[in-house]
């Protein structure tokens, strides 16, 4: 085991060293030039030559990269041209924003789907199954934008059960402590004795939740019923059977854990496409994510903020691989024990 | 453990543990409705070894589950038919009480050690599960029985392999595990080895086949062996029936049987094993020529007519009723074999 951690984690590096590479020659080498872009059409030669030299643009392509490389390497990003703020604080207020939304679609998505994919599997054939897999269908095929509109028509608008965006009801006076307002919700919940903060952190998150979790939630439930078929199929579960185990355990111990393998390579990459996808549900709702950020920066042509988030998300999407790489060892002894 | 034998006590004399009365089982299928019993007779003495034999497709496996009751409704059905255990119809009992009974007085062995070991737990954790079913023992207590268990089908070091994942055990050793999860049960009653040694190779089929005899007699177990191979029949069975296309076609003790074959497809499985001693799996009775009907669209006739050498006229219209020859042996045909050993 440590040593299939070990060998994962040495390749985390050239890993990481390939997307820094591949994210600053992305922007380097795209046409225009930034500065021009930036201060655009009547900049005299002066001022365009003093912002390439404040973003080291005046220098030769091979010290440029060193250079990004070396800073990268001590975390820093560079700032951003519209605010003046260091990008890694910019994104690491937003991160958790995201993160938070990831999080909760996730387990949305993950729980209902393997619910209903299991339900499915069992019950093929059935009313359960069918309708289960056409929703999926349904799920998979609406667009998000689409849906969130329609979400915020009926819920917010129509029956005005739930806010239209943000994060928290703007009322409620409050200084995030751990930035995950879930979290934060319920420390003010303990500190102050009531609830308001953890409800409305709630009750804005249901929304961008379904709204993000849909596709993942019809991706999961159809991997986790063809799996779960596949899974009962086989011998070693007619072995648990035919050993007395109870029909539910042999599902939810022996089948399932087998059916789970795939399944979680799913949820991870799904997560992984959450994080990173999620810029025109984080727009529409208002989330004052990095999706959102990167929206606005790329509007602005902010070139470093740009090349700071695609960077950053990129470095997450293999964090979260990695995760669930090693997750999987741990359900998996084929991959573990080789 | 719920106890069965106050259920109902109607043992049918002479030490039976299990018999099946006129078993049919069908599954109904797009194509129609698969006949894969019809009207099995069976019978079990304690301790004894029956063999069932046949050609691929005849229903062995099929029977096998319906004693069990693993048979996959749907698409399947059964039929008609009882099947007793200790003089109790298992075919009738509860699910919850069959289920207790899976794995403690009969259990089961398949044919592929490699697929019928869960890949994602370890063996001794498997092992320990059926403990942990029916003698609600906890874990640990369950996963030092299981070591004991490996220790008793000669698996060296036993402590260490009960920590092991199937994949990191050879074919042998995996049906090892399966035998030693058989024999968890407390009390022992019937096993069920559904070909346990064709996946494997020459040497270590015997081997497995020698623990499976020396443990059938350390405790007093009786063994159903499903088989191909007409040399393990003669090697381990008390009995034999024979089975062609859901239907048995003949039933006798070994030396009987092979000394004495009525039915013209026994002589055939017992000429099969003769011209190809080597190579066993492979071979399956090609000396028999033709093949084996369609369960689909089969008749009233006998099954094997289409094969048979010694076929008349009535063999066509109607399938023959039991003859006895000697005692214990049974055979439906109209036409026998009669001469030992000679077919016509
Ligand atoms: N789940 C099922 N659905 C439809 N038909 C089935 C099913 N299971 C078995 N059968 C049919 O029942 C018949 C008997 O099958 P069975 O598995 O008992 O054969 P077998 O004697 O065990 O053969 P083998 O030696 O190949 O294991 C076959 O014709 C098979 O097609
Ligand atoms: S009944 Fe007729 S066809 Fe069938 S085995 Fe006997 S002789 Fe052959
Ligand atoms: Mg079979």
């Amino acid at each position: 085991m440590l040593k299939f951690i070990l060998k994962r984690l040495g390749l985390l590096i050239p890993t990481l060293l390939g997307v820094v590479t591949l994210v600053f020659f992305m922007i380097a080498l795209a046409p225009g030039d930034p500065a021009r872009i930036m201060l655009g059409e009547r900049a005299n030669a002066e001022q365009l030559a003093q912002l390439r030299s404040e973003l080291g643009l005046d220098q030769p392509l091979s010290k440029q990269y060193l250079l990004y490389l070396g800073r990268v390497i001590r975390g820093d990003l560079g700032k951003s041209i519209v605010t003046q703020q260091k990008i890694t604080d910019e994104l690491t207020d937003r991160l958790l924003a995201t993160i938070e939304l990831a999080i909760t679609s996730t387990i949305f998505a993950s729980i209902l789907g393997i619910v209903l994919g299991v339900a499915a599997a069992r019950k093929r054939n059935s009313w359960v199954d069918y309708s289960t897999m056409t929703g999926a269908l349904v799920g998979v095929s609406m667009p998000v934008f689409w849906l969130a509109l329609v979400l915020i028509m009926i819920f917010s608008v129509g029956l005005d059960l739930l806010p239209t965006g943000g994060r928290m009801n703007v009322r409620l006076y409050f200084i995030p402590i751990t930035n995950f307002y879930l979290i934060d919700g319920i420390i003010m919940w303990f500190r102050e004795g009531k609830a308001d903060y953890f409800v409305s952190a709630l009750k804005h998150l249901i929304l961008p939740t379904i709204a993000l979790g849909t596709i993942p939630l019809a991706i999961i439930a159809r991997t986790t019923r063809s799996s779960m078929l596949e899974v009962l199929k086989q011998d070693y579960v007619k072995t648990a059977r035919a050993a007395g185990v109870p029909e539910r355990k042999v599902v939810f111990r022996y089948a399932l854990r087998n059916a789970l393998l795939p399944v979680i390579t799913v949820i991870g990459i799904q997560f992984g496409l959450l994080l990173s996808g999620a810029i025109l549900t984080e727009t529409i709702f208002a989330w004052p994510g990095i999706g959102k950020w990167i929206y606005h920066s790329i509007s602005a042509r902010d070139f470093p903020a740009v090349q700071g988030g695609i960077l950053f998300i990129s470095f997450f999407f293999v964090m979260i691989n990695l995760i669930v790489d090693l997750l999987y060892s741990v359900i998996n002894p084929r991959i573990r024990l080789k | 453990m719920t106890d069965t034998a106050t259920i109902e006590t109607s043992a049918t004399g002479t030490g039976e543990l299990l018999g099946i009365d006129n078993l049919s089982v069908s599954f109904h299928t797009r194509r129609g409705v698969v006949k894969a019993v019809r009207n099995l007779n069976l019978k079990i003495r304690e301790g004894e070894t029956l063999a069932l034999v046949g050609e691929s497709g005849c229903g062995k496996s099929v029977t096998a589950h319906a004693i069990t009751r693993l048979v996959p409704m749907p698409p399947g059905v059964i039929e008609s038919g009882i099947i007793r255990f200790r003089g109790t119809n298992l075919l009738s009992l509860p699910e919850k009480e069959m289920r207790s009974l899976r794995g403690s007085k009969i259990s089961m062995i398949f044919q592929e050690p490699m697929t019928s070991l869960n890949p994602v737990f370890t063996v001794g954790t498997q092992i320990a599960e059926v403990f942990v079913t029916h003698e609600k023992l906890g874990r640990k207590e369950a996963f030092a029985r299981a070591v004991e268990l490996l220790d008793l089908v000669k698996i060296p070091d036993p402590a260490k392999r009960a920590k092991s994942y199937p994949h990191q055990l050879s074919g042998g050793m995996r049906q090892r595990v399966m035998i030693a999860m058989a024999l968890a049960s407390p009390e022992p009653g019937l096993m069920i080895a559904d070909e346990p040694t064709t996946a494997l190779d020459v040497t270590i089929q015997a081997q497995i086949l020698q623990l499976l005899n020396e443990l059938k007699k350390g405790v007093g177990m009786a063994l159903l062996l499903i088989t191909h191979d007409m040399g393990v029949v003669a090697e381990t069975a008390d009995r034999v029936a024979v089975m062609y296309a859901g239907r048995k076609v003949e039933d006798a003790p070994v030396e009987e049987l092979f000394a004495n074959p009525r039915h013209p497809y026994t002589v055939g499985l017992l000429g099969c094993q003769c011209s190809a001693p080597s190579n066993r799996n492979a071979v399956r009775l090609t000396s028999i020529s033709g093949s084996v009907p369609d369960l689909l669209t089969l008749g009233d006739g006998c099954p094997f007519a289409n094969r048979c050498g010694n076929v008349k006229n009535e063999c066509m219209e109607s399938f023959p009723d039991v003859s006895t020859a000697g005692e214990d042996h049974e055979f439906r045909c109209h036409n026998p074999i009669t001469e030992s050993g000679a077919s016509s």
